[in-house]
Formats: structure tokens, sequence, C-alpha cells
């Protein structure tokens, strides 16, 4: 039985899928850099290794081309592999299994061979670790077709998101964020699952509609509370997948309020923000009583010194900023 | 005499004639420009595809290449389907979807092929890593070229499968030449079975025009991992009697094979068929007679899979997205 209101952290919420899902499938393990390792990948494999084994659980050398073919072919074999990348800058190694082969894969072969891979990239950023240790590159992963990539937010969405990313036919991208890896939220002890594709109204509103992913949904939700005492209603969706994505959910909020305004970790130029964007523009253009405004990176690698960074990376004074402004001139 | 039964001697001269003909017959509709898609034909290679296969068993996987007809005919797929991916069909063995440099059969173990030089190895190591864990004891061949060697993927995909232990052979397919760059401009020293050396795997080279020899080295690897001693380095030495591409790249303008003729003549000398042939006639096992009936029948097949390939369908307009995703 599930105890009522339980809590976990968001990187335990991560483990307890891992180890649920390995307990009912035999196919499933783990493999990648550090999987022994929290200085690599925090208390997410906690107790893995010692519950199933080396077999299962595997750390590998650093070479993630070959490890990354390597899940991905056990996949194609009938296995349901999690691989590991502790750090998404390193992931970019990894480019030509996760594009060119697991995601063209199904495509290619007409639908005789798939590959049900969970691709796990950490984003680990912030604290002076510049421009190679800190990269968000979800963007550039929902570019492909053939690719689902998920960014779970809470700790119930951890768990739920990663059990729906083992349990896909399909290579599935799941982005973590260590900056989330603290934060504790109620998560039920049974196995459920967060649909992939599936998107959440964090907070009803009518005045703006402001989407954020993973980190960002917390700097919203944040700007939403301070802006509802100046009396701004801000509806805050937290989409979760980035693909495929919940389009029903964003265009029926932007309908309601008329104004978009779109927080993201990642760059802005061809980002995640530029397609919520598109999207909203494409379908229900007529809707729209403001522009569209993105918060973003800038088109800058992240430095290094603390001096910079702290204006490097988006918060909640960007977005309150940014949507006062917006509701200012627009109102009608 | 040979210790060889003479149905085991029949079925790899079929084998590698049914590859012959099936790669040569593609040469006039490359030219006809009825075959658009980029073919690598296998001529010349033969023995390598027809000697691996034959020593492996229905339920072990291969990985393959851009020049992978071969491979998939000798590990069973179908001569039909084949063409009719080739032609773009929707009754091909990738739904017209994948072409000529993505043949499967996953019923026959024939996991996947692509172009990506390298692409492949890690994939049919991970492969090998699922049958260990499964304790199935099946073996997973990789095919590659030389060219791959020149790819880091391949040197860590070596280091994974030798710390692991997982029952894989790398079989390189050295044919001197990546596209158009002979091996003495990719690499100091023609020597790319001492790879796996420095890994500590067993690893060896062997002359890839010759069948039996081919047959003899896989048999030995397969046995080897399968008592889990894995993974297995055999570098089979070998010649494209044809352009990197095409019928004959050269004639088609894209001037690939820039091979001096004089080193074509050479190999042509050794062409693995014709080789097999005199091994037959020297050991009185296969009469012109039996060969010619081996040729007639291939021939009809190779007609036929081009009739089923011409009246197949191509694939439907409202089907261009699917299988983007597996529901």
């Amino acid at each position: 039985m599930s105890l009522r209101n339980r809590k976990l952290q968001y990187s335990l919420a991560i483990n307890e899928a891992i180890h649920q899902m390995m307990v009912l499938d035999k196919s499933v393990f783990l493999i990648g850099q550090g999987v022994k390792s929290p200085w690599y990948v925090g208390n997410t494999t906690k107790g893995l290794l010692e519950k199933f084994g080396r077999e299962r659980v595997i750390d590998t050398p650093v070479s993630e081309n070959a490890v990354t073919g390597a899940a991905i072919g056990a996949a194609i074999a009938g296995m349901r592999p999690i691989v590991v990348h502790p750090r998404v800058d390193f992931m970019m190694y990894a480019l030509d299994p996760i594009i060119n082969q697991a995601a063209n894969w199904h495509y290619m072969f007409g639908g005789n061979s798939s590959v049900p891979v969970v691709i796990w990239g950490i984003i680990n950023r912030g604290g002076e670790q510049a421009a190679q240790h800190s990269q968000a590159l979800h963007a550039l992963f929902a570019h492909i077709p053939g690719l689902k990539v998920v960014m779970p937010s809470t700790p119930y969405d951890a768990k739920g998101l990663m059990i729906s990313a083992i349990k896909d036919e399909n290579p599935v991208v799941y982005i973590d964020e260590r900056w989330l890896y603290a934060v504790e939220g109620e998560v039920p002890e049974e196995i459920y699952s967060v649909p992939l594709g599936k998107g959440i109204i964090r907070k009803k509103g009518k005045d703006v509609t402001l989407v954020a992913l993973s980190y960002m949904s917390y700097e919203s939700i944040k700007a939403s509370n301070h802006l509802e005492k100046e009396g701004i209603d801000v509806e805050v969706i937290d989409l979760r997948s980035i693909k495929p994505l919940d389009k029903n959910l964003l265009l029926e909020s932007v309908k309601k309020t008329g104004r978009l305004v779109i927080a993201d970790g990642g760059w802005k130029t061809c980002g995640f923000a530029a397609e919520i964007s598109a999207l909203v523009c494409e379908n229900i253009f007529e809707y729209l009583k403001a522009p569209i405004i993105r918060v973003t990176l800038p088109d800058t690698p992240a430095p290094a010194s603390s001096a910079l960074e702290r204006y490097y990376y988006p918060n909640s004074k960007d977005i309150i900023r940014v949507i006062k402004e917006m509701v200012r001139c627009h109102i009608k | 005499m040979t210790k060889y039964s003479k149905q085991f001697l029949a079925n790899l001269y079929r084998t590698m004639v049914r590859i012959r003909f099936c790669e040569e017959s593609l040469v006039e509709p490359i030219l006809k420009k009825e075959v658009q898609c980029p073919v690598h034909l296998y001529s010349g290679e033969e023995a390598i595809a027809t000697g691996v296969c034959a020593a492996l068993a229905e339920k072990d996987y291969i990985f393959g290449t851009h020049r992978s007809h071969g491979h998939y005919l000798a590990k069973g797929g179908s001569m039909r389907e084949l063409i009719a991916e080739i032609y773009g069909k929707q009754t091909g063995c990738s739904r017209g979807r994948g072409g000529s440099m993505h043949v499967c059969d996953p019923d026959k173990g024939v996991l996947g092929a692509a172009p990506i030089v390298g692409g492949t190895i890690s994939l049919a190591v991970g492969c090998a890593l699922a049958s260990k864990m499964k304790k199935e004891k099946n073996v997973t061949v990789s095919f590659f070229g030389d060219g791959a060697a020149g790819e880091g993927v391949l040197y860590e995909s070596i280091n994974l499968a030798a710390l692991k232990k997982l029952p894989i052979i790398f079989a390189c397919e050295n044919n001197l030449y990546s596209t158009h760059m002979p091996i003495k401009e990719c690499r100091p020293k023609n020597n790319i079975f001492e790879i796996g050396i420095s890994y500590g795997i067993i690893s060896f080279r062997v002359d890839g025009n010759d069948v039996l020899r081919v047959y003899e080295a896989a048999k030995k690897a397969v046995e080897i991992c399968r008592k889990n001693q894995g993974p297995v380095f055999i570098e089979f030495m070998t010649y494209r009697l044809r352009g990197h591409v095409g019928a004959n790249d050269s004639i088609q303008g894209t001037h690939t094979d820039i091979r001096p003729k004089e080193e074509i003549a050479k190999w042509r000398k050794k062409d693995p068929i014709r080789k097999f042939e005199q091994y037959l006639i020297r050991n009185k096992i296969l009469a012109k007679g039996n060969r010619e009936t081996i040729r007639k029948e291939t021939e009809a097949e190779v007609n036929d899979a081009y009739v089923f390939a011409k009246k197949s369908s191509y694939p439907k307009k409202g089907e261009l997205t699917k299988y983007v995703f597996k529901k």
C-alpha cells in the first residue's frame, strides 16, 4: 500500500523508478560512466549495484560513443537499457549512435526493428563550471525525427516519466537537472506512468500563458506567485515532454489568455521557445493580444566566473519583468 | 580428398554464386538509372560473407555496412525482398524506407546495416552484451571495412567487448580501399588485425578470397565465442571488383574509382568464385554439370526476384511518416 503523502527527493524518485523497473522487467539494465559513483550521478543510482549486481548495473570506461551504441544494440536485440550520461556535454561524443542509428532505426528498416532505449542525460551547471560542463541541449534532440524527449521538473514526474520512458518502444532522451535533485515532492510508492507528451497546468490563470520545462518551471511558478500579488493572473504550463508535445494544452491556454511567454533554460536561436512560439503563431495567431516573448539563455556559451553566471541563467525576475511589460503595454 | 561433405561445399558454392549473380544483375539497372539509390556492390568479396555465415547458426546475429547485400543473402535474407528494397518497393526487406544500404531480416539474425563508417560496430557489441546477459550463447558478427579502422568507435568498441568478454567477432573486410583512398594513404601500416592484439584478444588475418579458409577461421572464432572466450578479431584480405559505389563509378562520372588497372587485373585472377571452382575441380567434387545446374537455378532465382520487385507496389504517399515511431 502506498504511504499517503510520502515525500521523496527528485533524484531518489528517479532511483526508485529504476529500482522498480529492474525488478519488474529482467531486460531493463543500467549502463554508463559513473553509475556507481555519486560524484557522477548523485544518489540516483543508490543501492542499484548492491541489489542487481555488476551484470545489470554496468559502469563503463570513458567511451560515450561505443557505450551508447552498445545500449542501442542491446535494445535492438531485445533488452531495455538505460544509458546514462552524467553530463549532457559529454553525450556529444554519442551523437552518431543516438541520431544516425537509434532515431532512424525503426523508420529505415520499415518497422522491422525497434530501439526501446532510454538515453538519460543530466544537465549539471552553475558553480563556475564553464562552457563544457553546463549545456542544456534538449532542443537539439527534439529536432530529430524518431527521438522522444522528456524533461521532468517534479519528483512525481521524474519517476513517472522514467517509467514511461523505459516502457516505451522508442528511443527516449530523458533529460534531468542537478539543480532539481534536492527538490522534494509527493511520490507514490507504486509503479505509475506519466504519459509521454502530456503537459500539466501548474497554476491556473487568465492573463498570460507562461510555458516552461524542467528547472524553469520553478522560476515560472515563483514569478507567477509574485505577479499574482500585483494583480496579474498567470497560467503556468509545464510541458514535461518536448516530443511528443502537448499541443492541445498549449493552444487552449493561449486561446484563453491571448498572451504567451516561454521560459526555457536552453538557448534562444532555433530553441524550444522558438518552436512553441511558431506553433502558436501557425495555429492561433488571431488569438494573440501581444507579441510572444522568449526568456532564454543568451546565445552565448556558459561563462565560468560567477560574476557573469548570475546574468547568464534566466530566473523569476526576468520573467516578472517581461510579463509586466507585456501586460502594461498591451492591455486591451 | 576433402574433409567436407559434398552438400556443404555445394552450399558454399551456391551462396557465392547467388551473391555474385545478384550483385552483377544490378549493373544494368544502375546504368539505366532504373535503380536510383546508391548501391555498393560486393562482387569479389563473396567468400567472406559466405564463409562466415556458414559458420553461424540461424540464431546468431550479424550487423553490416553500406556493402551488405552479401551478408544479408548469406545469412538467409530473401533475394526477392532485397531487390524489391533496392527498387524502393513496399515489399522490400525494409519496406522501401532503407534502400540498398539498410538491409535487415531480424528473423534470420540480420539485425541491420548502415553506411556510417563504423556506425554499427558498437551496436553489434551491445547485441553481444544482450546475448551474454540473456545467457543465450548466440554469437554476433560485426562486419566492417578497412575504412572503419580510421574511426575511433572501433577502438572503443573492441575495448568494451574485450573488457566484458563478449561473444562477438569483429570481421574486418579489408578491400584495400576506403572509398577512393588506398589503404597506404590511410594508415602508416597495413596491419589492421594487430589492433585487436593490443586489446589482448585473439586476432588474426586470413585470405578473404578463399572461402574455406574464411569458414575455418570463422568456425574457430565462433567456438571461442560460444565458450565465452571472445571476442575475436579477424581481418579478411580481399578486393572489390567494382568501384566504391554504383556499377562502375568511373563510367558514372563520380571518379571515385581511381585504382590501377593492373591491380584490378591481378585481383581478378584471385576471384573467390574462380578460386573455389578450381578447388572443386581439383577434388572432383562438383562436376561441371552440377555447377552449371547451380548457376542455372540461381539465374532463375535472380529473374524471379526482379519479376517480384517490379510487380510490387511502391510505398503509399499516406504512409510517408509511418514508422517514425513504433506505436
